[in-house]
């Protein structure tokens, strides 16, 4: 699609908003709807979008896939580090109130801010990997 | 107001989903599938559920429409037709036994919104009065999703995990000659 200017003009000035929504969906999930699932789609839609309009090829030199293997493993491990962390400091597995010995209730935060923020890891890897394999094959 | 406006909601669902069985052109089908999602996401914000409603929103008409996209174009755009008189009447008897079933069980349902109904006397009311105190969120389905459920969020991540894993085994050209 990098033949239509208009296409490639509107997304270049979309693409950057759609990730900052990603990001504020992400951290903001706590206060209003969303949170790491959504986030990371919406990240991934971001990305796909720029593949879409510009090339499979900057996308993939953006987005390297040792990048994307890292999300994919690395999402996930954050979530369960999370858990072992919460096991370390004396609570049980995934309980975040061990987390901070002072105030149990900014463990939780803080347990909820780092598991989220691995499931949009995750999320947004999986779908952007998954829609760069498909759009490889376009060019065979 | 409310009413009307749910009512035509599920009308054009029902119109969209008949249009969706009736194309052949699946391009056309799949654009219809993301527009069902976001009609299905405006009946979920009516009934007060704006988490669910933000993720019909971002997965149906969002990824899964672009996934369903660049799966089309790496296979055929048309739909072959096939007259098979027995068949498609043996599948909508069953999909009429099916929804007629599931119309007589939803008779049994409590109430939308009953206080009484078992959903909201089991752990709905510890989360309720006691979430503000234990965990300080605001957004009640976060805490719910992310610390009261976290083991089933961890699982739900693992299962993403695994779907993206393996499509990049089964699919990703590891070697740059094309092999």
């Amino acid at each position: 699609m990098n033949e239509h200017l208009i296409v490639r003009v509107v997304t270049k000035l979309l693409v950057p908003f759609v990730l900052l929504f990603a990001l504020y969906v992400q951290m903001h999930g706590d206060f209003g709807p969303g949170g790491g699932f959504q986030a990371g789609v919406i990240f991934a839609t971001g990305f796909i979008v720029y593949g879409l309009v510009f090339g499979i090829e900057r996308l993939i030199k953006a987005l390297p896939l040792p990048v994307l293997l890292f999300g994919v493993s690395g999402g996930l491990l954050l979530y369960a580090g999370v858990g072992v962390a919460s096991l370390l400091a004396g609570g049980t597995f995934l309980d975040y109130s061990a987390l901070d010995s002072h105030d149990p209730v900014h463990g939780q935060h803080l347990g909820i801010l780092l598991i989220e923020l691995g499931v949009g890891i995750t999320v947004a890897s999986v779908m952007t990997a998954i829609f760069i394999t498909f759009a490889e094959r376009w060019h065979r | 107001m409310e009413q009307i406006i749910d009512l035509l909601l599920l009308l054009l669902l029902i119109a969209m989903a008949i249009a969706m069985a009736r194309l052949t052109n699946l391009i056309a089908v799949a654009i219809l599938g993301g527009v069902y999602s976001l009609v299905l996401s405006a009946i979920y914000v009516l009934l007060d559920a704006v988490d669910v409603a933000f993720t019909e929103a971002a997965v149906g008409a969002g990824i899964t429409l672009t996934l369903l996209l660049a799966a089309i174009s790496l296979s055929v755009r048309r739909e072959r037709v096939r007259h098979w008189p027995v068949r498609n009447a043996i599948a909508v008897a069953t999909c009429l036994v099916v929804a007629a079933g599931m119309f007589y069980a939803s008779l049994e349902m409590p109430a939308f919104g009953d206080p009484d109904a078992p959903i909201h006397n089991h752990v709905a009311p510890r989360y309720i009065e006691d979430s503000p105190q234990e965990i300080g969120v605001p957004n009640m389905v976060t805490s719910i999703l992310a610390s009261y459920r976290g083991f089933d969020t961890l699982g739900e991540t693992t299962v993403i995990f695994t779907a993206g894993i393996a499509v990049l085994a089964l699919l990703w050209r590891w070697r740059k000659d094309g092999q």
